[in-house]
């Protein structure tokens, strides 16, 4: 294989889970690459852990415009160092970073691109990709002619490992161009909230909450194992929940550890953006509800009366551990 | 101000995928064809830009066989002014689906590009993007409010991020930007807009038109699968207070996620 290189994403100095697990996955397919990582300042213990998972060179894209997130200044900043590199491979983790500046990267290079992959197989000179379509109703194999193959892969689904430990550490000046959009202010959330895409545990409300309030309960449960609250689009569309929380075909497709969903009947939009959860966990009072059919777990039972003795069994659990 | 938006046709999402003999894509027989979900809402916020800014006119463009047609006829029926339609067949990746919306893009002076954040079949999310750089516009996604500046050289966006925040974004105009669920309640059609939609006459490019007919895709897509089924599970017995009890017990123990 050629020239293999993964951006690693970092935020105030601490590495994304997705860049490590592709990291693990390169090694135990004996990959050698190069983790980049734009940033500023302190990033060593971004590099230690880059290399900790198998980078064998990691490269610090260093300028003070890199230090927050921006498209245009990532794009130009990577596309100036990479093609300079003759990459046969250009990859990153499907973060809603990843998934904004790697389309551009891949126009720059004017190459093909696959998203949001679950799988990435090397084989000789080639790589090839399996990536979910239709919200995971189905998937399909992608190959690339051309260089580079640019893709991104889904966080959550490649287990992570610690590999060789003896990459090397390179800073390189770099340059962001000139920028025409840029976030000016971020507004966080009321309330702390775990990334959906990313969260290892989520539990999810459908239309049988019956209202916005009665999603505390869900939240409750969700905050004894740090979990993320997730909807229905029936939950959200009757505004129950604000759109973010979507899991589904309209909204966000996920793949935590655990998926507990309540009072979730199951449409087939749902389930595609679910189904690849390693756990599955059903609490509906229709024992003939769809979600049963997917479900490892299932609960026939009113949610209101249930979730609250889970969230007490949990924190039980917890002051155990 | 010239506003395009990009759409796509895609399967309607009650669609029940079926995967094709040669397992190259899916049975497309009896699929009810729509405009992407994201696209409409793009649709929507070209319509009420130009209803905003009381001037200019909004331009739909699509990529694909005669089927996509129907796409833009219902949008003009929506109240797109103009619709472009680049007729082309068979496996189109991301690379020659923007080389060709870009490229329309620059023929209709593009001075804002309105799209969804992603069609909901093939789940990109990266034309928006790859348009973006090939006209060298900024772009921003998953936006959910845009303001376009009285003198039309700039607009603030809100955009989703991660976690429930929110990030508010200055950009200079041309750009190009793509929609979130959220920024809007995409209008019907109204009689005499779908009236009007029968009998507009559609530009009609091929990719040879644009100056791409020696370019082929750059990904090939082989080897579709449906995902594999889940095994029946357990339903838990008991009362209430044993079920959740029993629950914790095997998701510790037995699946061992907690």
């Amino acid at each position: 294989m050629g020239n293999v290189f993964i951006i690693a994403e970092q935020k105030d100095g601490n590495v994304k889970r997705v860049s490590l697990e592709i990291l693990s996955e390169l090694s135990r397919q004996g990959i050698a690459a190069t983790a980049v990582v734009p940033g500023f300042g302190d990033l060593s213990k971004v590099t230690d852990s880059l290399v900790d998972h198998g980078a064998s060179k990691v490269v610090v894209l260093e300028h003070e415009a890199l230090n927050q997130y921006n498209t245009e200044a990532y794009t130009n900043a990577l596309y100036q160092y990479l093609s300079s590199q003759n990459p046969s491979v250009v990859l990153t983790g499907a973060t809603s970073h990843g998934k904004d500046f790697l389309p551009r990267l891949a126009a720059k290079f004017k190459t093909g691109i696959a998203a949001d992959c679950t799988s990435f197989q090397f084989s000789g000179d080639k790589v090839s990709v399996r990536r979910p379509i239709y919200a995971g109703k189905c998937s399909k194999m992608v190959e690339f002619s051309g260089a580079p193959a640019v893709f991104s892969v889904r966080p959550n689904v490649l287990a992570t490992q610690t590999g060789s430990k003896s990459g090397s550490v390179e800073k390189v000046a770099a340059d962001p161009g000139s920028v025409k959009a840029k976030v000016v202010s971020t507004v966080a959330s009321q309330v702390k909230k775990v990334e959906l895409t990313e969260a290892d545990i989520i539990i999810s409300g459908g239309r049988s909450l019956k209202s916005a309030d009665n999603f505390k309960i869900l939240s409750d449960c969700a905050a004894t194992v740090g979990a993320a609250v997730g909807a229905s689009r029936a939950a959200v569309d009757a505004g129950y929940a604000p759109h973010d929380m979507q899991v589904g075909q309209t909204g966000k497709t996920v793949s935590p550890k655990l998926y507990i969903a309540c009072g979730i009947s199951g449409a087939i939009q749902h389930l595609a953006g679910m189904r690849t959860s390693k756990v599955i966990v059903a609490i509906n009072k229709d024992p003939e509800a769809p979600i049963f059919q997917k479900a490892d777990y299932g609960i026939v039972g009113d949610l209101f009366e249930v979730v609250p003795l889970l969230t007490e069994e949990l924190k039980k659990l917890k002051s155990q551990s | 101000m010239n506003i395009i938006v990009l759409v796509k046709q895609v399967p309607d999402t009650e669609t029940k995928v079926r995967i094709s003999a040669d397992k190259r894509g899916i049975e497309t027989n009896d699929i009810k064809w729509v405009i992407n979900p994201y696209d409409e809402f793009a649709i929507e916020e070209g319509l009420k830009t130009k209803e905003r800014l009381k001037e200019g006119a909004v331009t739909v463009v699509t990529v694909g066989p005669d089927r996509t047609v129907e796409a833009l006829r219902t949008a003009v029926a929506m109240g797109a002014d103009h619709a472009v339609h680049i007729k082309a067949d068979g496996m189109l990746d991301t690379y020659i689906v923007s080389r060709a919306l870009a490229e329309v893009c620059k023929k209709e002076n593009a001075q804002i590009v309105f799209t969804g954040k992603q069609a909901i079949d093939d789940d990109q999310a990266a034309t928006f993007g790859y348009v973006a750089e090939l006209l060298q516009y900024p772009s921003a996604s998953v936006i959910i409010k845009c303001e376009i500046s009285a003198d039309k050289t700039k607009a603030t966006l809100e955009q989703e991020g991660d976690s429930g925040a929110k990030n508010i974004i200055e950009t200079s105009l041309p750009a190009v930007i793509a929609v979130n669920k959220g920024i809007n309640t995409p209008r019907y059609a109204s009689l005499p807009g779908i009236m009007k939609a029968k009998k507009k006459e559609i530009k009609t490019y091929t990719l040879a038109d644009l100056g791409l007919g020696s370019e082929t895709s750059k990904t090939a897509d082989s080897d579709y699968q449906l995902p594999p089924e889940r095994a029946a599970g357990k339903k838990l017995q008991g009362d209430a207070a044993t079920q959740a009890k029993e629950l914790v017990r095997l998701l510790r123990e037995e699946a061992k996620v907690i």
